[in-house]
């Protein structure tokens, strides 16, 4: 990757007692798509804020493009910032908006209404300049509010939950649009979001946080298949949990079956959380009793739910008591031949599954 | 960086944000209104606590002021009549409000627009002309005065019922809004539940307006208290504080006692204040933003009964203003009644003449636009400013503070501040601009709140947007802010213009002869005897003060037209 743009470095925030922030390093590299990622009170949209100078961290650096801007006001930084409220201007029209922050530059007023019509282009509104933001839709405004950040070609653009506020279809749709005006712009660019699905499908890095701390940064197939913590491995997608005990190197123990998984970092006789997604666990129906294969364990099917591409069935281990879920699809099984009360062999490939140690 | 190891360890002081030239210059803005608000109020009143511990001499004597003022059974009675003044007149003004409030939320009777204009009159006029309508009406040569049994109109009773009037708008208003946000969810629980309608209206409306029937019936104690038009004009012999103030200063010049009546007077009054900050905070929280508004039912004998009592309450508005309106027409009343406008030549009268309504229209513009820069700028800095929160805080506090001070004791301490002849603002005593400061300072808080519930209804990302465009706060501040808030700023202009025509209290002690005003020379013709004009000059005042108020109506609506296409998104 190219060099370094944004370093931050020992960043801690605190309101009052409550500490928001928790000693946070992070770098953030040239023209990269970062997001931050975290359930709500996690610290990520007070690390944008320190980020922007809006809310100044109570101590630790932030240096952009070589230069120490910890403790600049807002104004003498160079970023555009998009809201989830939009935030634009009611009485300005679009290309008003647009332009707010063109205007006071000593520009020209031919070159500030040609670069305007540059950047309605850009987002697909050429044809909505003169109307005002109550007259656009939800995705529309956001367009233009994406409009008014760039307009003044800055280093990093800031996007703070920006598709929180509209439904399902338009958000999908501006993920792409962003991603992809992001992609051509080659803006260094930080997105605060609470959904996983949003940080997967647009970012380049995702830094996921939790309790004001970093839990892990890594590119979106990282974080899914290799969750650093168990915070991580719950938070991103859908995961099983199961007690279990490390027996020896590369093994460990769930009850009384053994289980071949990679056991470095960990101590034999230390209790584990085995960690396995849905989508990775093989059902075969099998009597109980019958001779069984590597990582493999008998249950009892105890009830199917029907989520369209696939059916989902939990599964009640007979050792343990505990249920798992586990995803049939057609290149699974076929699901039609399972039914509820059907005893299974549920296997754990090794490969797919990783061990937390209790307490993380 | 790893030039600056010191700041990335987690020891060591918080960091702080380096000033912008806008913070800087919002801090200079904030200051100086901050200073005005400590030159127009507090330091007045701090000269006159402390006046009210010095002897004639001006010689510090402790609290032996107040002991004599304790050991005078005749000004000690003041306060226990200003109390019953006040009990009797909110009980009386706070039923009548509920029930028209009532009638005009729940009912589906005709005419509610104009039964609530109807209501709103007595804002429009000085608290010293429905007095003057009760004794057209009551006096002892009263057009009905045999209605009265025998008792006099010239104590407790005319003043209950000139306070009446003079409250009742302000009741209504705050139990119209508290009746408003009612959830008609919770109406139809009720009546799934089969509760008959009084069990509702005990079990849901009642608990429902209970802190907006409380914050009236504080409103209406502390205007009636610290009221001292009507107690002046039909009192009589019935002294209370406010007329004792009047009457220790203008007729005795005993200003260290005017000074103790006054921090007696504003004792009821700040404990209102109080109790109803208290009040207010609690109601918000009642609010709940999913609630769904109640659309009352029609029902013909409830409607019916509505109306009537709305035609009642307006006929008795309409009919204090009209016989005032007769009483200016009148050439002799009541042995010559016919009619015309000798009483209008004011030049023939003490109080001023016409000057007086000149100036008084002069002062009104000067306070409405003056005032509404500061006011609103005040609001715009404390809301959006950084940093300075202690100066932010005590400017919030300041801000508050004027709804507390009755206008005469405001007008005291404005004497004994700004005629002090070591001030070296002295040059302000006896001209229009300390006319327009005590104005501005006396109807300071409910302007102040305007501003604020404006602002805080804008997104609060505005000023971050335009810092992250690099635009100076006052750009944003003209060309979004001051737009997007033209309704409030054009409501606090006109509250102020209407105040200003027709305050009596804080003015005057401070008016000279060069800036009489019409309010005052009302007071003043009505002390000499000269009622008829009087009532002629308080009727200009209404018609003017009316005048705006319907041009502000059509200046709402032209904007409202105007800035339709993007006032639709801020309405939400």
């Amino acid at each position: 990757m190219s060099e370094v743009f944004l370093k931050i470095e020992n960043l801690t925030k605190n309101f009052g007692q409550f500490t928001a922030l928790r000693d946070i390093s992070l770098e953030v590299f040239q023209g990269e798509f970062v997001c931050f990622l975290g359930p709500s009170g996690c610290g990520k949209t007070t690390l944008l804020r320190a980020i922007a100078g809006l809310d100044i961290q109570t101590q630790g650096s932030i240096a952009q493009a070589g230069a120490d801007i910890s403790v600049l006001p807002p104004a003498e930084r160079d970023f555009g910032i998009v809201f989830q409220s939009y935030a634009l201007f009611p009485n300005l029209s679009v290309e008003k908006n647009v332009a707010y922050g063109l205007e006071s530059r000593r520009a020209q007023r031919d070159e500030i209404s040609q670069r305007v019509a540059e950047l309605l282009a850009l987002v697909d509104l050429a044809d909505q300049a003169k109307k005002y933001p109550a007259q656009l839709s939800g995705g529309q405004q956001q367009r233009v509010a994406l409009a008014r950040a760039l307009a003044t070609s800055p280093g990093l653009l800031l996007l703070d939950e920006p598709l929180s506020a509209l439904d399902a279809k338009v958000r999908a749709h501006l993920r792409m649009e962003i991603k992809d005006l992001q992609r051509r712009l080659a803006v260094t660019t930080i997105m605060v979001t609470h959904d996983q699905e949003e940080a997967l499908t647009m970012a380049d890095r995702i830094v996921v946080m939790n309790h004001g701390i970093i839990e892990q940064i890594g590119t979106p197939q990282e974080i899914y298949a290799s969750p650093a913590s168990q915070f991580v491995a719950d938070f991103i997608g859908t995961m099983n949990f199961l007690s279990a005990k490390v027996a020896c190197s590369g093994k460990c123990l769930l009850d009384a079956t053994e289980i071949a998984v990679d056991t470095s970092d960990l101590e034999a006789g230390q209790q584990v959380q085995l960690a396995v997604r849905p989508e990775d666990i093989h059902l075969e129906a099998k009597e109980s009793g019958s001779a069984e294969e590597q990582n493999q364990t008998p249950g009892t099917i105890e009830s199917l739910e029907y989520l369209g591409a696939f059916v989902r069935a939990t599964v009640k281990l007979h050792q343990s008591g505990a249920t798992v879920q586990a995803d049939l699809s057609s290149g699974n099984i076929d699901p039609s031949a399972m039914v509820a009360q059907t005893a299974v062999a549920v296997t754990f490939p090794a490969d797919k599954i990783r061990l937390y140690p209790l307490g993380t | 960086m790893a030039g600056m190891p010191h700041r990335s360890g987690t020891h060591g002081s918080p960091l702080r944000r380096k000033s912008s030239s806008d913070d800087r210059a919002m801090r200079l803005f904030i200051l100086v209104i901050a200073v005005y608000l400590v030159i127009a109020l507090a330091l007045p009143l701090y000269v006159m606590f402390s006046k009210s511990l010095e002897n004639s001499q001006g010689a510090f004597v402790g609290f032996q002021n107040y002991l004599e003022y304790f050991n005078t059974p005749a000004l000690v009675y003041s306060i226990q009549n200003s109390l019953f003044i006040g009990v009797v007149t909110t009980t009386i003004t706070v039923t009548i409000a509920f029930i028209l409030a009532y009638a005009l939320t729940r009912s589906r009777m005709p005419g509610k627009s104009v039964f609530k204009t109807i209501a709103m009159i007595p804002i429009l006029v000085p608290s010293l002309l429905p007095g003057i309508a009760l004794i057209y009406l009551f006096g002892r040569q009263g057009l009905i005065n045999e209605l009265l049994f025998g008792y006099e109109i010239y104590g407790p009773i005319g003043i209950v019922i000139a306070e009446v009037f003079f409250t009742l708008p302000h009741a209504l208003i705050i139990i119209i809004t508290a009746l408003s946000i009612a959830d008609a969810r919770l109406y139809e629980a009720a009546t799934a539940l089969r509760a008959n309608r009084a069990r509702i209206f005990f079990t849901v409306t009642l608990p429902g307006v209970r802190y907006g029937l409380i914050s009236a019936a504080f409103v209406v104690f502390t205007l009636s208290v610290t009221d001292f038009g009507a107690p002046k004009v039909i009192g009589g012999d019935f002294n209370v504080l406010a007329t004792d103030i009047y009457k220790q200063v203008i007729g005795q010049q005993n200003f260290e006692m005017g000074a103790v009546v006054s921090m007696v007077l504003l004792l009821p009054a700040g404990l209102a204040f109080l109790v109803d900050r208290i009040v207010q905070k609690k109601q918000v929280a009642l609010l709940s933003a999913r609630a769904v508004p109640l659309e009352p039912l029609p029902n013909k004998r409830f409607d019916t009964l509505m109306l009537t009592y709305s035609i009642i309450i307006s006929i008795f508005i309409l009919g204090i203003l009209g016989v005032c309106q007769f009483a200016a027409l009148v050439k002799f009343f009541p042995y010559n009644l016919s009619l015309g406008f000798s009483n209008y030549q004011f030049d023939l009268m003490d109080g001023g003449g016409w000057d007086s309504y000149f100036n008084s229209i002069e002062m009104a513009s000067y306070t409405a636009v003056f005032g509404t820069i500061v006011v609103f700028a005040g609001a715009y800095l404390v809301e959006k400013g950084q940093g300075l929160g202690p100066i932010r805080g005590a400017f919030q506090f300041l801000a508050m503070l004027p709804m507390a001070i009755p206008g005469l004791v405001l007008g005291l301490a404005y004497i004994f501040f700004f005629n002090a002849p070591s001030n070296p603002l002295n040059f302000l005593y006896h001209t229009m601009a300390i006319l327009v400061i005590s104005t501005i300072t006396h109807f300071y808080t409910v302007s102040h709140l305007t501003a604020t519930t404006a602002l805080k209804q804008m997104d609060s990302q505005f000023e971050s947007v335009a810092a992250s465009l690099k635009q100076p706060f006052y750009r944003t501040f003209l060309r979004v802010t001051v737009p997007v808030c033209t309704p409030a700023i054009l409501d606090i202009s006109i509250y102020l213009f209407v105040n200003a025509m027709t305050t009596v209290s804080a003015v005057v002690f401070l008016y000279s002869p060069h800036t009489t005003l019409a309010s005052v020379a009302v007071l003043n013709m009505d002390d000499a005897g000269d009622i008829a004009p009087a009532a002629a000059m308080g009727m200009m005042i209404f018609y003017t003060a009316a005048g705006v108020k319907i041009l502000h109506y059509l200046l709402s609506r032209g904007i409202e037209a105007r800035t339709q296409a993007w006032r639709v998104a801020v309405a939400k």
